[in-house]
């Protein structure tokens, strides 16, 4: 009151700053800014660099044929490691979705703060946290050296111990967003609580879910270690997960990428395309499911 | 709704129909107090047996984190016990010869590897990855703001093998002169010159550490962000208030009450980038030796497991999983630590809030 009665109102555009104060505003917000470019540039030199040498690369053979088996043989294309990545990675959400989902469920519905689901809460964080290529020996050691053979499947379930901790936070920050609401009305017509959560929760919850899972697919799809470690090598089309060893577009770029000829170099850019068009599918996907079908715009 | 009055659901259609021609007050009668048979709501007992067993189904799934991960520790240091037993466990970390044709398994120089990339890499990511949460959080707009969230995701959905191979075949032969040139321009100073001698290759404990940083950035971002949020919006204004500026209001309100959060946030930056694999394995040269020279090659624990993993037999093989016994507690102690300072953290920034 007072200081609007004499006249001057007070100044608020800040033009009146000593040069030292605005300098250093100035700078920060410069410096701020920098940052993001920062983390642009390897995005966009990555995104150039693949797509100008790896579409050199694409064709429709690239897709469809059989790897070469010499590193300088021009020709042959990553077909096998297209099949393979994809069945690999499927299998993969085909184990650890539904477990992660009902892993899920325990959290949210039934164990909620006991001492027991916090635990499982904070160790699947840790979960998360495992380095790919430690699973990659865990599943080398308790599945490969048992069966005694590299397979595809083993390259699946490395990927899913993976996934796992993922799709179990991600469902879980899901089924947290169903409104109560939703639960008490089911259980009021007189459903009981498997019924509820499987016919109520899970479906309000169902698009945040699908998208949490696609992008732990997208992940997945890309991770190349735990490859390496289980799941050997083929150059011809294995779609049979049980029959010995496999092959991903990962694993081809690592095993290309390490080669001083132009040929392999080349399937190398090529495979990266091509995987990273497979992760972008996912990923967009997932992020169109999750904005039209939001719970929270309902 | 079927049009066919014979079918067994036509119950409703017909007050369905029949509510349209006799006008408002006949739709109260279209709801109909009977529930239709075939609705089962699980009443009898033996609903009451599925509800126990879905309970245990769901129990089970959750405990499978459990079990995985006592498995993962079990199994591997079962089997890599005859390789730690070869050398003893202080011999297998702290020795510093690794030479698996004479059966010699000494790891430190991949420890130090691990520790001197991931620490070029955090101090490059962190202070990048608060500025841009900041940027995200306190100076872009609303549009702005979607865009660069969009990057940060794209650069966190990249596969760690296609930066190694833009790292490895674009970058490595590009850098090596720049490196050079740098090892020059600080040759007379005394601990510089030491930390970046001779770069003979670009193929270095340095360019795998600025992979390391850009693969740590998506994830140190996310969680800044959640944390700068958590600041409360009053604390802000009142700095405003006070005529400070936007830069002074982040200096004054926002970084000290976030600190916690953020040496959480960076702690899982580190986590991650200690285990990434594949891009350090293309770029980081594979020398076994301890050298301060940033521009040396080198090696860490997880690229050592990619790179020999295909040529190692009996007892090497053994080793190789040893490495990854010591990778898997560092990473869990280092996980386990981060999500403890980020909960305590927010807990007690809500407690400012209330």
């Amino acid at each position: 009151m007072t200081t609007l009665t004499n006249g001057t109102p007070p100044d608020l555009t800040g033009k009146n700053l000593s040069f030292k104060r605005a300098a250093a505003n100035r700078a920060a917000t410069l410096g701020i800014a920098l940052c993001v470019l920062i983390a642009a540039f390897p995005l966009g030199l990555v995104a150039y660099q693949v797509i100008s040498r790896g579409g050199s690369a694409m064709s429709l053979g690239f897709f469809t044929e059989e790897i070469a088996r010499n590193y300088r043989t021009e020709g042959g294309g990553m077909g096998p490691a297209i099949v393979g990545t994809l069945l690999i990675t499927g299998m993969a959400a085909l184990i650890s979705i539904p477990i992660g989902v009902f892993g899920a469920i325990y959290l949210n519905e039934y164990g909620k703060t006991s001492p027991l689901a916090k635990f499982i809460r904070t160790m699947s964080d840790v979960m998360t946290g495992v380095p790919s290529i430690v699973m990659g020996l865990f599943i080398y050691v308790a599945y490969v050296v048992v069966i005694g053979e590299r397979n595809g499947l083993a390259g699946a379930l490395a990927l899913a111990c993976l996934m796992l901790p993922i799709v179990i936070r991600s469902t879980e920050e899901m089924l947290r967003l169903v409104p109560d609401e939703l639960r008490q009305a089911s259980a009021a017509m007189g459903a009981r609580k498997w019924r509820t959560t499987l016919g109520v929760v899970l479906p309000a919850a169902s698009s945040g879910i699908t998208s949490g899972s696609l992008l732990a697919v997208a992940r997945a799809a890309g991770e190349t270690a735990p490859i390496i470690v289980t799941v050997g090598l083929t150059y011809i089309y294995k779609p049979d997960l049980f029959d010995g060893a496999n092959t991903t577009l990962a694993a081809q770029i690592y095993r290309n990428a390490t080669q001083p000829f132009d040929a392999s170099q080349e399937r190398a850019w090529g495979a990266a395309m091509a995987l990273i068009m497979i992760v972008f599918v996912f990923t967009i996907v997932s992020r169109i499911i999750a904005s039209r079908f939001a719970i929270d715009k309902r | 709704m079927s049009d066919d009055p014979l079918d067994a659901s036509s119950a409703d259609g017909v007050f369905g129909r029949s509510a349209t021609e006799f006008g408002v007050t006949a739709l109260t009668t279209t709801a109909s107090p009977q529930v239709p048979d075939d609705l089962d709501l699980g009443g009898d007992s033996r609903a009451r047996g599925t509800d126990r067993g879905f309970r245990g189904l769901v129990t089970f799934a959750g405990l499978t984190v459990l079990i995985v991960l006592a498995l993962i520790l079990v199994t591997t240091t079962a089997r890599a016990m005859p390789a730690i037993g070869h050398e003893g466990l202080w011999g297998f970390i702290t020795g510093t010869r690794w030479a698996p044709n004479d059966d010699i398994f000494g790891t430190f120089p991949m420890l130090y590897g691990t520790l001197v990339t991931s620490l070029i890499g955090m101090i490059v990511a962190v202070p990048v990855s608060i500025g841009i949460a900041l940027f995200i959080t306190e100076v872009a707009h609303l549009r702005l703001r979607k865009y660069i969230v969009t990057v940060i995701d794209l650069l966190a959905t990249v596969p760690s093998v296609v930066f190694g191979l833009v790292g490895v075949l674009v970058v490595v032969p590009f850098i090596v002169e720049w490196y050079q040139a740098f090892s020059d321009l600080v040759s007379p100073i005394p601990v510089l010159s030491s930390l970046f001698g001779p770069a003979n290759t670009g193929q270095n404990y340095f360019t795998a550490g600025m992979i390391l940083a850009i693969m740590a950035i998506p994830i140190i971002t996310s969680i800044a962000r959640e944390v700068f949020d958590t600041v409360p919006e009053a604390d802000k204004q009142a700095a405003y208030a006070l005529g400070a500026t936007r830069w002074e209001m982040i200096k004054g309100a926002m970084l000290p009450h976030s600190f916690g959060g953020l040496v959480g946030a960076s702690m899982l930056g580190l986590g991650r980038a200690m285990g990434e694999t594949i891009a350090v394995a293309l770029v980081i040269g594979g020398a076994f030796h301890i050298s301060a020279n940033m521009f040396d090659t080198g090696n860490t624990m997880a690229a050592v497991i990619a790179q020999q993993w295909g040529e190692s037999t009996a007892l090497h093989t053994d080793a190789l999983v040893g490495i990854g016994v010591v990778l898997f507690a560092i990473t869990v102690i280092i996980n386990f630590a981060a999500r403890g300072i980020v909960r305590r953290a927010e807990i007690q920034m809500r407690g400012s809030n209330a």
